[in-house]
């Protein structure tokens, strides 16, 4: 299985088909679909609204299942996977970040990142050491006790940013990370995802509709009616 | 587990308000149903006092009628009756109907000696025995209206028309604390002397050499007056008192009856809360399930504060009861001899309480269960 920008693929979509059924109307959204990632890369998926952008983040971090195809992530065949094992493979291997950040607001920024290490083995001061490195990681080292709505537009994404990567996952998913903030901010996010990617070896596979975000990826698809093209190939550093 | 503590905790008192509403009525509804249990659980404890080794006879047909004096003589030769008394309800009015406590006609010369476990000196009984306006009264009535010896005390007869005026001679000291002395007897023969002689007597108390042999004794105590004008029904002590509490309504019944609508009632006061919470983050509850929390946790921490809620609502209401009835010494009244929250009605109250965490939790544990990650978080995505 080799990729288009070489190295282990992290993902491999093979003739992956995904219908909704509405009532009794079938809405096909993606249709034979292939796509590799290699690991370590930087993937920006473009195309229209209702192209099936948030369908591909989906599929592949194993919050929905194709119609058709298969979809394998970091080695593991998402199909042979029942709910449990599903819900181990996201916490061990996928990264969740929002459009809307998706904080929970009765937690801290702390407790919020610290949600993902409640599922491991590590104990308090090991999750404490966690947390705080993924914070200052992010930029909000002095923002442990704020609460969500104590905190920016930015601040927030950045929590969230954190709280994808506190569990060391190897793929981070991002649909329309930018979308909701300032060009400032957008940013400052952007640089933050690149520097995951580029320093802690992150494969992101980044949903947008802004050509500037797209800019940061290696390679930037267009989804269009069930089509992916290919449309930037950059070299990775 | 404990690690999900603080995460639960925060999640119950997201809605502040409503989750103190919630346990406030959780809290009432318990402390109730500790009420309920309580007069159930006391009016059984009385009867464990009351004792087998002595028996009563009435008339067959009801308490209200009564009988001849004079079946005295023919009760106390019955072999194996040791001795026999006659005692009758006066149910007097002391000042106001509300002041409701027992008062009996009972037999001047035998009727204490069958009593040993109300105590009065020789000189109190022998002051009893020999002035015809005595009376005799409880420790707890004595306490309850201050009375002392030598105070004069006035009932409205209601069965036996007039006022009647006595003079306390002794006042009865329970030999355990279990004993109800919430009484007053007076000496029978001033009844029976303003009655025009008429001769006639509620029940009859008998003394039995061998308690064992109750059930014997009692019936042929029956046959001996069957087929005669008053036809008697004896039973023991114990029994006659079982009797006469469930002639007071099936109390019991009435009880259990409050008792099961007061827990459905607040049942479906917590399930609401419980849906409606769950409901505001179906939206959270999927970022969980996307952080990779699988179902069974995220039922587990619907369940847990569900539980949490209904726990700290019966451990708060159980305990205000039992904290209440210890200390404000509540004896409805003196209709109760003691009226003390049982370990067992604790128990039950938090019982009910784990019942109410289990059910309301379940529909939201359910629904997080089955919510599909992809729909909840479609939209204002
Ligand atoms: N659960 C669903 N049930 C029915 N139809 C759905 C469901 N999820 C998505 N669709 C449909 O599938 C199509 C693709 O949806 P998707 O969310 O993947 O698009 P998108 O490219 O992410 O769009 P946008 O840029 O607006 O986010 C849309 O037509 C959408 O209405
Ligand atoms: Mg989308």
């Amino acid at each position: 299985m080799d990729s288009p920008t070489g190295g282990r693929p992290i993902i491999a979509l093979r003739g992956v088909s995904k219908t909704y059924k509405r009532d009794t109307i079938e809405v096909p959204v993606l249709a034979q679909l292939d796509l590799d990632v290699a690991e370590g890369e930087f993937l920006a998926l473009m195309g229209p609204s209702g192209s099936g952008k948030s369908t591909i983040l989906n599929l592949v971090s194993g919050i929905d299942s194709p119609t058709a195809g298969r979809v394998v992530v970091a080695g593991v065949d998402l199909g042979s996977l029942d709910q449990a094992a599903l819900a181990a493979f996201r916490a061990r291997h996928v990264g969740f970040i929002f459009q809307s950040y998706n904080l929970i607001p009765v937690l801290t920024a702390f407790q919020n990142v610290e949600l993902p290490l409640l599922l491991t083995g590590l104990d308090r001061r090991q999750r404490k050491q966690h947390v705080l490195d993924v914070l200052g990681i992010v930029g909000l080292h002095g923002r442990s006790e704020h609460y969500p709505r104590q905190l920016s537009g930015g601040q927030e994404q950045r929590v969230a940013i954190a709280r994808a990567i506190v569990s060391d996952p190897s793929l981070l998913v991002a649909d329309e990370p930018t979308g909701d903030l300032d060009a400032a901010s957008a940013t400052e996010i952007l640089d933050l995802l690149g520097r995951l990617n580029r320093e802690f070896g992150k494969s992101v596979v980044m949903v947008t509709h802004d050509p500037r975000a797209a800019e940061r990826a290696h390679r930037v698809l267009h989804l269009d009616k069930g089509v992916l093209v290919e449309s930037v190939q950059r070299d990775r550093p | 587990m404990t690690r999900f503590v603080p995460f639960i905790l925060r999640s119950t008192l997201r809605n502040k308000r409503r989750t103190v509403l919630t346990i406030l009525s959780l809290v009432i509804s318990l402390f109730l149903f500790c009420t309920l249990r309580t007069v159930i659980t006391s009016l059984a404890s009385s009867l464990e006092s009351a004792s087998t080794a002595r028996l009563i006879t009435r008339r067959s047909t009801s308490l209200t009628f009564m009988m001849p004096a004079s079946y005295r003589d023919r009760l106390a030769q019955i072999p194996g009756v040791e001795d026999a008394a006659y005692m009758t309800w006066f149910g007097g009015v002391y000042i106001d109907e509300r002041n409701f406590f027992a008062q009996f006609a009972v037999d001047p010369v035998r009727y204490l000696a069958m009593y040993p476990e109300y105590r009065l000196t020789p000189e109190e009984k022998d002051t009893f025995r020999r002035e015809r306006t005595a009376c005799i009264i409880g420790e707890k009535l004595a306490q309850k209206y201050g009375f002392k010896k030598g105070d004069r005390i006035t009932l409205r007869g209601t069965i036996f028309q007039g006022i009647w005026d006595f003079t306390v001679c002794g006042i009865a000291l329970p030999a355990t604390p279990d004993l109800d002395t919430n009484w007053l007897l007076f000496n029978g023969e001033y009844l029976n002397q303003r009655m025009d002689d008429f001769g006639q007597v509620g029940t009859f108390v008998l003394k039995l050499k061998d308690p064992s042999r109750a059930g014997d004794i009692a019936r042929i105590v029956d046959a001996t007056f069957a087929n005669s004008a008053a036809e008697t029904k004896t039973e023991t002590e114990k029994a006659f008192q079982l009797g006469f509490i469930s002639m007071l309504g099936n109390i019991q019944a009435v009880i259990y009856a409050l008792g099961s609508a007061i827990v459905i009632a607040i049942g479906l006061v917590s399930m609401n809360t419980m849906m409606m919470a769950a409901r505001e983050r179906t939206r959270e509850i999927a970022v969980l399930k996307a952080l990779g929390f699988n179902d069974r946790t995220v039922v587990g921490l619907v369940l847990a504060e569900s539980l949490l809620i209904t726990l700290v609502g019966g451990l708060l209401g159980a305990g205000l009861a039992r904290l209440v009835f210890t200390f404000s010494n509540f004896t409805g009244g003196g209709f109760f001899q003691q009226f003390r929250v049982t370990d067992g009605t604790l128990a039950q109250a938090m019982g009910i309480a784990l019942f109410l965490g289990l059910v309301s939790g379940l529909a939201p544990a359910w629904n997080a269960a089955r919510l599909r990650i992809v729909d909840a978080l479609r939209h204002s995505g």
